[in-house]
């Protein structure tokens, strides 16, 4: 049973994110199809699969970083209610990325400015969004690098003079920053070692359940969903072969292909 | 102007090189500027005797708003006898005929590059400036259909981004030229590579204030009597800058000042970049501290012959 | 004194005087005409034409002789008196096929109908310096011999074989099509459809455009390009005045052409085929229009869904900077006194170094 459903009241339960049969082709090749999902505020929903599963094409198409081929992503917007995003308006869209929701990328690189400071990187979003006091942007960033765990006398120091595993952190901090009601996250622990990789992760166990963020994070390594996620999607060849709560999927798998993940992962 | 007049002009070109098809169009792009203040307006710019960046939009827009009976100042750094200066008003005088100043106040159109005269403008008076580079977001971002965008939907964030890296490197903000502003709230906006010390002559000054660029074929404008505000966060506000001393010809002490090498030992003095400003104190019987050194004195009139050989 | 940061009118008009006498060089060395320019320098005169964008030999000829030989100088007067020019009509399409053909080969095809005309060409000469061109005599009146028999009057295009059996992809004029945009009336706008872009290519600075074309070849940029034909000749130029209301011959240009082939996978909505990419200019300019024709169909990466990530495919990159006029313009413009904005800096860095030394004895001090 998830902490979450246990920990938020019936009457809050109204759907941040649902996917209605969203389908996305290149050509005459399946990205993925036909996923259909809901995911509730404060909710961490796992989608693993192998490389080519398109577990990556789906959270592409969901944070609203290409279009689908068909179906709907439909966004709680607060006032307006749920929304399909392809329906919005760029700028709506773009202010929606910036604020609502975060992207973490695998590779920090894609997801921080190499050249801009720590602390510039961390108050990008603040400033797009009006903040101008340098002062408070300055105390936001110390605060933010502390909640993640970095040095914060290296506020002034560029991301490319950081670890692997500091880049991650950053990345993070700059996109919780504007408190975002869902971070989407592509093998957030990808290409790290293991053991930074367990810190990581209880890094971001921590900031998803104090900040009561709904999240969904791709990934081949079992691992991560299991200590993360609430619930869990297993996707092959584009299409979703199972779903359930993670401890279900993980511990009675009934898919064929989730079971040969499963055992072959677990024996690791 | 009227049928028995004699052209004063040279009669191979039309009056002002560009012909009446292009006035129309560029005066349409003016117009528009004019009403949407700050918005970069895209322009069919032609290819003018002039080279790229030596200040073809300066001169297109010149063009197409000057009459046969305006009076026409240009400057360059401030000075009214640089060569370019000297090249483009030379220009006018050829394909236009008109007449020409070096005087701030005589002048109906001003055209300039990199400073904003010091002697107040007037209504009526147009201040055209040339334009290397009319997009402020560039050095951030390099792709056209990016900017657009930013400016479209007023994401202006990276900007302050940049302002935000220099104070927390240097504990203030060091662009000292091409200063970003703001313009009537909404448009941000380069000023051209004017010094940040003529940013806030900008604010709500009496005198339209059109932008040329012509390799980028942008067109903008500032309206009388708008606000224009440099960028800055409200614990740094912005400042521009100011010298200990003053100028060693005329001793004013609120003009922008070139710094002079008067030899190989560190020697130097420092004088109005304004030449127009600066020889008017002193035919008011203004001194500086080296007024009357022989010295000071050969490099002001040399200044003011525009003797180089 | 160092004042020579302010030039006066007497030394730009003395400056003037010094090109004139520079230009003309030893007196006692005949002057050259413009029209031994246009006749013995034709492939300068020719590329003038191209980039300055006027087919006028004259024109162009006294442009190099003013520029004394600097080709993007020359370009850049003829773009200039250009601005003075009125435009009276747009033309019809030219039609390359019913060219009066001087030179056309095909490196796709063995033999094509009308065959492989080698024409005049530098390329099956070895590159000896040919000192009889020296000599005090001249080179006296070299002639070719006639061919004996006439070429044939019409000549399809390579590209248009093929096209028969639906292996590369069709060219269908787009009858609804508005009047073409025109890049010398209206500043560039993106994303740019193709007559946009093959006019900027058109106009680009050959070494420019030779060197992305290059790129795609070199692998920055993934084209397997085949020379289906280059062609060279005159073409006849039609305008339709509204008062007549068909179309009436005003002339002859001398053109040069070339259809590249490429090959192309295919996608869901295409049948793998190959495609085209097009290149033309004033004048016999055979290196410029083949380089012109790979960076067109790199260009076309949007088009066939291909992503664009080598130089030669971003539109942006291509179409901003391959104007010498804009580029040796902007490049140039650095010799303008920048003392106004320099002064700013100087500051500036005097008081970071003020700053750095005060933070080193505090430093030192502690």
């Amino acid at each position: 049973m998830s902490a979450v459903m246990a920990m938020n009241p019936v009457a809050e339960r109204r759907p941040l994110l649902k996917v209605n049969k969203l389908t996305k082709h290149y050509g005459d090749h399946i990205g993925c199809e036909d996923v259909s999902f809901t995911v509730y505020p404060g909710e961490v929903i796992g989608i693993v699969g192998e490389s080519g599963s398109g577990k990556s094409t789906l959270l592409n198409v969901l944070s609203a970083q290409m279009p689908p081929t068909s179906g709907a992503v439909e966004y709680d917007l607060s006032a307006k209610g749920l929304r399909d995003i392809f329906t919005l308006s760029e700028p709506e869209r773009r202010k929606l990325m910036r604020t609502d929701w975060g992207v973490v990328h695998q590779n920090p690189r894609d997801g921080l400015r190499m050249n801009v400071s720590a602390g510039g990187n961390v108050g990008e979003r603040l400033m797009a969004i009006g903040a101008r006091h340098y002062g408070e942007l300055r105390r936001e960033g110390l605060d933010w690098m502390a909640k993640v765990e970095l040095d914060t006398s290296r506020i002034d120091d560029k991301p490319k003079t950081f670890s692997g595993g500091m880049q991650q952190r950053l990345q993070i901090a700059r996109n919780l920053v504007t408190r975002p009601r869902l971070v989407f996250m592509d093998e957030p622990t990808g290409g790290l070692d293991v053991s930074v990789q367990a810190r990581l992760l209880d890094l971001l166990r921590g900031l998803v359940r104090e900040l009561g963020i709904a999240a969904i994070i791709v990934t081949h390594d079992l691992a991560v969903v299991r200590l993360l996620a609430d619930r869990l999607m297993v996707m092959r060849r584009g299409h979703v072969v199972e779903a359930g709560l993670t401890d279900q999927v993980l511990d009675d798998p009934h898919h064929p292909y989730t079971q040969l993940l499963v055992s072959s992962v677990l024996q690791v | 102007m009227s049928a028995v007049q004699e052209a004063r002009w040279d009669e191979a070109y039309n009056f002002a090189y560009l012909d009446e098809q292009t006035k129309r169009m560029i005066r349409r792009s003016i117009l528009k500027a004019i009403a949407v203040p700050g918005y970069q307006v895209p322009f069919g710019g032609r290819e003018m005797p002039l080279a790229y960046g030596w200040g073809t939009g300066g001169i297109q827009v010149t063009a197409s708003v000057i009459g046969p009976d305006d009076t026409l100042k240009v400057i360059d750094q401030g000075a009214d006898d640089t060569t370019n200066a000297v090249s483009i008003r030379r220009f006018f005088s050829r394909v236009a005929g008109v007449e020409t100043t070096e005087a701030t106040e005589e002048a109906d159109i001003i055209q300039t590059r990199h400073r904003i005269p010091e002697a107040p403008l007037r209504e009526g008076q147009v201040l055209v400036y040339q334009v290397p580079q009319p997009e402020p977001l560039r050095s951030l971002e390099p792709r056209e259909t990016e900017t657009r965008k930013m400016h479209g939907y007023a994401e202006y964030g990276l900007m302050h981004v940049r302002l935000y890296e220099d104070i927390a490197r240097y504990g203030h903000i060091a662009t000292t030229y091409s200063y970003p502003v703001m313009v009537n709230g909404r448009y941000l906006m380069s000023p051209s590579p004017i010094p940040k010390f003529d940013n806030p002559k900008m604010q709500g000054n009496p005198a339209i204030q059109l932008f040329g660029a012509g390799r980028e074929k942008r067109i903008y404008a500032i309206p009388p009597y708008t606000s224009v505000k440099s960028l800055d966060f409200d614990d740094h506000p912005f400042e521009p800058q100011t010298w200990d001393e003053s100028c060693a010809l005329c001793g004013a002490d609120n003009s922008y000042l070139d710094e002079v090498v008067l030899d190989d030992h560190g020697g130097k003095m420092f004088v109005c970049s304004d030449t127009h400003f600066c020889e008017d104190r002193r035919a008011k019987g203004h001194r500086g501290e080296l007024g009357a050194d022989p010295a000071a004195l050969a490099f002001a009139r040399t200044a003011d012959e525009g003797e180089a050989q | 004194m160092y004042v020579a940061v302010k030039g006066g009118e007497r030394a730009i008009l003395n400056s003037h005087e010094l090109i004139a006498e520079t230009r003309r060089g030893d007196t006692s060395v005949p002057e050259v005409s413009t029209r031994q320019i246009s006749e013995q320098l034709g492939l300068a005169v020719d590329r003038v034409m191209a980039e300055g964008s006027i087919y006028d030999r004259d024109l162009a000829a006294l442009a190099v002789k003013q520029a004394q030989g600097d080709l993007v100088e020359a370009i850049f007067l003829l773009r200039a008196y250009r601005t003075t020019l009125p435009r009276l009509a747009v033309s019809e399409p030219v039609d390359t096929a019913q060219m009066l053909v001087r030179r056309r080969v095909s490196a796709a095809y063995k033999d094509i109908p009308g065959g492989q005309v080698l024409g005049p060409t530098y390329d099956y000469t070895h590159r000896l310096l040919d000192f009889a061109l020296a000599a005090e005599e001249g080179v006296g009146e070299p002639e070719a011999p006639v061919g004996e028999a006439p070429l044939d009057a019409g000549m399809p295009h390579v590209a248009d074989i093929l096209d028969y059996e639906g292996l590369i992809e069709p060219e269908i004029p787009d009858e609804d099509a508005s009047e073409p945009f025109d890049l010398t009336r209206e500043p560039m706008s993106f994303p740019a459809d193709r007559d946009q872009r093959l006019q900027n290519l058109a106009r680009g600075d050959e070494g420019f455009v030779l060197a992305l074309g290059y790129s795609t070849q070199r692998g920055f940029g993934g084209t397997h390009p085949f020379a289906g034909e280059i062609r060279m000749g005159e073409v006849s130029v039609e305008i339709v005045p509204e008062e007549l209301g068909f179309a009436i011959d005003i002339g002859d240009v001398v053109v040069s052409e070339c259809h590249m082939i490429n090959q192309f996978e295919g996608s869901a909505e295409r049948p793998p085929q190959f495609t085209r990419g097009y290149g033309l200019s004033f004048g016999h300019n055979e290196r410029k229009v083949m380089a012109m024709a790979l960076v067109d169909r790199a260009l076309r990466a949007r088009e066939f869904g291909e992503a664009a990530v080598y130089p030669a495919q971003d539109e942006e990159f291509v179409l901003y900077h391959a104007d010498n006029v804009e580029a040796a313009g902007f490049v140039s413009h650095l010799k303008l006194p920048h003392y106004v904005d320099f002064q700013a800096e100087l500051g500036l860095i005097r008081k970071l170094r003020r700053e750095f030394e005060e933070r080193q004895q505090k430093d030192a001090a502690e």
